[in-house]
This record gives C-alpha cells, structure tokens and sequence, in this order.
C-alpha cells in the first residue's frame, strides 16, 4: 500500500467544512458542549450563503451570549437585558431593506423581556427572533429561568422548581404563535447532526422570510447547558432528549 | 421663508421633529405631553418626509427602540414625562456608554411617584447628575418659551451627533400645554441611506461595508483596564463639552447686585419679578442657563464676586441651588425660592423672596 502524504489530502476537492467567514478568529467563550456555538454557524452559515452580511444588522442580548457581537463579523448592537425585539424593531422600521435578528436566551426574551418579545411578535415586525432555550440562566451560574422545568434543580431552585410556589415553565413558542403577527414559529434543537441540519433550514427561511416581507419568525432551540446543569455534554444531551423536549415538543408550529 | 403659527410647546417640538428631518419618533403616551405623538400621527410624517412614528408598548421598549435606531446613524428622539423617564433612565446609562446619538423630551410634571400632572422642575438632579448607573453625562436643554422648544430640535441634533451623545430637552407642563406664536422654518431634508454611509460609516450600523470591519455597539467590556480607559475617552469627552457648549441668557445683568437664576417656566416668572423689583429700585438681574449641563459655573463664580446674593427659583425643592454654590464657593449669599409639587410662583412672591432670603436674610 502507498504510503499516504498529509499534502495529498488537504485539497480543494477534498474539502467537506469549513468555518464560515462570517465567524470572526475570536474564541468562543461557550462551554465545550454547549450548543451556542453551533446555533452561531448556523446563523452565520444562512447569512453567508444568502450573500447579505453587507445588509445585515444583528442584536446580541444580555446572557451567556452577550460577546456574540465578538464571534460575528456584522455590524451588530448588544442590548439592555430582554430589549432586544424592541432595538430590532426600531433598527428595522428606519432600514426596511435590512435583514435585522435578535439572538436571545430564556431568561432575556421569556422573563426580563417577556413585553418587549410579545409585543415585536405582535405587530408582526419583519425581523426574525433566534431564541435558545437552555432552562436555565447560564452566565450569572446556574439560577432558575422561566423555562426551567419542574422540578428542575437550579441554584435558585436547589430542591427543584416547585411550580406552586415558583410557576410554570413558559412555553413562549406556544404563546407567539398565537399571534397574528407572527408568520413562520418553529421549535428546533442542535444536539445532532440531523436535528442540526433541520434547524439551519428554518434559519434560512427565517432569513428568506424577511426579505419576502413576510412578516416574524421565530425560532426557538432548545439547547443544552451542561456546566449549569452540571452534567458531562454526552449526558446533558441524552437528559435533553428525555426531558426538555417532552416539554418543549419538536416541530413547526406556524408556517403561513 | 418662515410661517408664523400659534402652537401648543408639545405641537411646535412635534413640528420641529418632523422639519428638522428626524426619521423616527418612539414614544409611549404620558401627560402632560401626549400630544406629541397625538400631532405627529395626525400629520402624516411618513407622506410629509418618510419619518417612522410608532407607538410604543411601554417607555422602556420606546427608548430602547431609540437606542437601536440611534446605532445605525439616523435621527431618532422620544419624549415623554417624568415617571416615564424615570424607566428608561438604564438605556440613557448605554447611550451614555456605547455613544450614540439621541435625542429625548421630558416634559416635567410633578412627583415622586406618580405626582401629578401640572408643571414641575423636580427632574432637574435626575437630568443633569444621570438618574441611570455609571459614570455618564448628557447635555440638557431648558427652552422657556414655545418658540425654544421648535428651535431646541435643531440645536439638539446638532450637539447630539458632534459629540455622540444624549441630548435631553428638559421642559415642564406649562411650555409644553402653554400656547404662544412660533416661527417655524424651512423644512430640512432627511439624510438618505448613502449619506449617512458618508458620514457616520467609521461607527454606525449600516450593514457591514465590504472592505471595513464589522462595526459594534456596546457599552460592555469585561476588561477593567479598557473600561478604565473608555471613561477616561468619555471624561474627556464631558469636559470638551463644558468648556465649549455652554449657553446661557442674560438680562439685566450690567448693573445687578442680586441676581434670580432659574431656567425654564421659573425664568418666565423672574423676567416679571425682575420688572417688579426693578421698578422698587432694587437691582436685580436674571441669569438663565440654557443649557442646565453643561453648567454655567465660569459665569456663576464671575457674578460671585460682585453681587450680594444669588436666589435660585425652582420649582422643585431645592436642585439647581446646589450647583450654584459649588460654583459661589461661599462667596456670596446663596438662598433658594421653591414651590413644588406642580404649584409655578407669582412673581410677588419672588420678589418678596429676594427681599426676605437675600436682601434682608
């Protein structure tokens, strides 16, 4: 057998990934594990092949994605925690042609923001909403989120969230949908290739969307948070399958 | 040419918004100045100039609106009342620190809390010291008069984008229901998307220019070091500001060995109880500052040395006063007149005032 040389390998043709260009060099500050990142390239990649990141204006909330305006290479604002929708609806009505996202966590745009999120969704701003759903609130260590499931163990919730004193987790995608103005309301995850592969279609079409003046979308992923839930990544991802998305089920729930 | 109009202060700056080529107005209505949006909707600013009017949900979601808006280089301004600006006084705090341009309309009532709903200048430490977190400065404007509050739009703007900052017009109840004549002016075109390319490319976001890196706005950064450094960039900043934006009206001044210092509707009142007092014999001048910060301190400690005595008319309880004794540093007499909770002075009692605090106190 002939032996095999590296510089026989690395060539054009056999190229299958690469990072897209829209990822600055910086290193993300995510767990290793966490689905942030994929959930970034999958923005970036949609933006990319799209051909509008020079017509692009993005929104970084507050949360362990606060630095995501460090990683993507648009012009993009970082916002007051949960005001997001509100600075992408005031960025997109005086730059209609843009494509204007915000890229929020739960405990932005389903507690803090909860106003601020129903109210962009219900005048049907054309913008497009990416919200990771992680049950918990992973930068400031691990307190209860809105979404945290019952009896769900956070640092605020130590002996498990207790839903007569501490309510229910908001399934904020339901909620949207029931909007008028919101167009296309999908619910997606990112712990597998297949599943990745499904989200970064609703992505684009959130995009495309847009750009067809149709109106919202809205996309939640439901992602894991293994250093907040203090779990290995393998094992945080089998206790999403089995928990986060018996309560937060797969699946388009609006597309018109 | 001109057009001369009799308007309420909430219509002439509403008018002012739409001729100075403003392109949107958030809001969320308030008393006493609903009427700002009220007139702008009813004017059809989108047929008259493409500017975007849209109400709000809450004052929180109008400002920061303002905020995104005012990231991609174009001319945006709200307004509201004093428990509204108290809710977004956290995104003048990222305004402040991401340097944006803005601009915002408090049209003062009284308080705390939900006060009421006639004339107050109870707003003024809130305006001027920063009601929000950090260190952070905005410029104030105080128009006294219907024909201010139209001209102010433009000054506002103006000073907004030179130096990339908030820029608060600080009215109260009465200009902005009073009515009086105004001369409006010729209406200014809004910038197109191009020029604002031209202009504010190096910070704003206008979509990622191919050929120049990608532009961010924030008022976040985890390093002490560069944070220090960036207030160390914003002190600079506030003191250019200080030495070179500071306006102020001067009346009777030459000759005044007491002087009324007060701003907005007490400046009104002064004016009459300066015409009293003048008439007794008593010589007694108005010193009126414009712009509430910058500050008018050189001015103040000019006047400390030759006058007996300086009395600040407020309608708030005491505010402006304690900038004009840091400015007096205990060289002269320095009193306070206040009526408060959204009760205006008679000029009589000023002028008895000026006689008890400081001619005879």
């Amino acid at each position: 057998m002939a032996e095999i040389k590296l510089e026989d390998i690395i060539k054009p043709e056999n190229l299958v990934f690469q990072k897209t260009k829209l990822f600055t060099d910086k290193p993300l500050s995510y767990c290793p594990g966490c689905g942030h990142g994929v959930v970034h390239r999958l923005i970036l990649e949609a933006i990319e092949e799209l051909g509008i990141e020079s017509e692009t204006i993005g929104v970084a909330p507050v949360g362990c994605s606060v630095l995501a305006y460090e990683f993507m290479n648009i012009d993009i604002a970082q916002a007051p925690h949960g005001r997001a929708p509100a600075l992408a609806t005031g960025i997109k009505r005086v730059y209609p042609e843009k494509f204007v996202f915000t890229y929020q966590g739960d405990g932005d745009l389903a507690a803090i923001g909860t106003a601020e999120t129903i109210h962009a969704c219900n005048r049907g701003e054309n913008i497009s909403i990416f919200f990771i759903n992680n049950g918990i609130y992973g930068m400031t260590g691990g307190q209860m989120a809105p979404t945290t499931l019952p009896g769900m163990a956070s640092s605020t919730s130590p002996y498990g969230r207790d839903v007569a004193s501490m309510g229910h987790p908001l399934k904020m995608t339901e909620l949207v949908a029931n909007l008028p103005g919101t167009r296309f309301v999908a619910r997606h995850a990112v712990h597998t290739p297949a599943l990745v592969r499904k989200a970064k279609k609703a992505i684009l079409k959130a995009f495309e969307n847009q750009k067809e003046n149709k109106g919202l979308s809205f996309i939640e992923i439901v992602s894991n948070c293994n250093s907040g839930w203090k779990m290995t990544p393998v094992k945080s991802n089998q206790w999403l399958t089995e928990n986060m998305l018996e309560y937060y089920k797969l699946g388009t729930l609006k597309d018109e | 040419m001109g057009e001369l109009r009799l308007m309420k202060g909430n219509e002439a700056i509403a008018e002012g918004f739409i001729r100075a080529g403003v392109d949107a107005y958030y809001g969320y209505p308030i008393t006493p100045q609903s009427e700002v949006m009220e007139y702008l909707m009813a004017e059809k600013p989108e047929e008259r100039t493409g500017m975007v009017v849209l109400q709000a949900e809450s004052e929180l979601a109008a400002i920061n609106m303002v905020y995104g808006a005012a990231c991609t280089g174009k001319k945006i301004v709200t307004s509201s009342s004093s428990p509204g600006i108290s809710l977004m006084q956290e995104s003048f705090s990222y305004i402040a620190g991401s340097e944006v341009p803005a601009v915002v309309l408090n049209v003062v009532r009284g308080g705390p809390g939900l006060g009421d709903i006639q004339p107050a200048q109870s707003d003024y430490f809130q305006s001027t010291k920063g009601g929000g977190h950090g260190d952070y400065r905005q410029i104030v404007l105080a128009p006294s008069s219907v024909q201010e509050m139209y001209d102010f739009v433009n000054l506002a703007f103006d000073l907004a984008f030179k130096y990339r900052i908030m820029v608060l017009i600080l009215s109260d109840g009465a200009i902005g229901q009073m009515m009086e004549k105004v001369m409006l002016d010729e209406q200014k075109p809004r910038l197109t998307n191009q020029e604002i390319k031209d202009r504010f490319d190096s910070w704003a976001l206008t979509g990622r220019t191919p050929g120049r890196e990608h532009n961010i706005i924030t008022s976040l950064d985890l390093d002490q070091e560069n944070l220090e450094r960036h207030n160390f960039h914003l002190q600079k900043k506030y003191k250019e500001i200080e030495e070179n934006e500071v306006i102020l009206e001067e009346v009777s001044l030459e000759d005044a060995e007491y002087v009324f210092m007060a701003y907005g509707t007490s400046a009104r009142i002064c004016h009459k109880a300066l015409q009293i007092a003048r008439k007794e014999g008593i010589k007694v001048g108005l010193l009126r500052p414009i712009t509430l910060w910058p500050f008018p301190e050189k001015k103040v400690k000019e006047l400390a040395s030759k006058v007996k005595g300086f009395l600040s008319v407020e309608m708030s309880a005491g505010q402006m006063i304690e900038d004009i004794r840091l400015a007096v540093e205990g060289k002269t007499k320095v009193a306070h007149f206040g009526r408060y909770g959204g009760v205006i002075h008679s000029p009589e009692e000023v002028v008895a005032a000026l006689k008890s605090k400081i001619i005879g106190g």
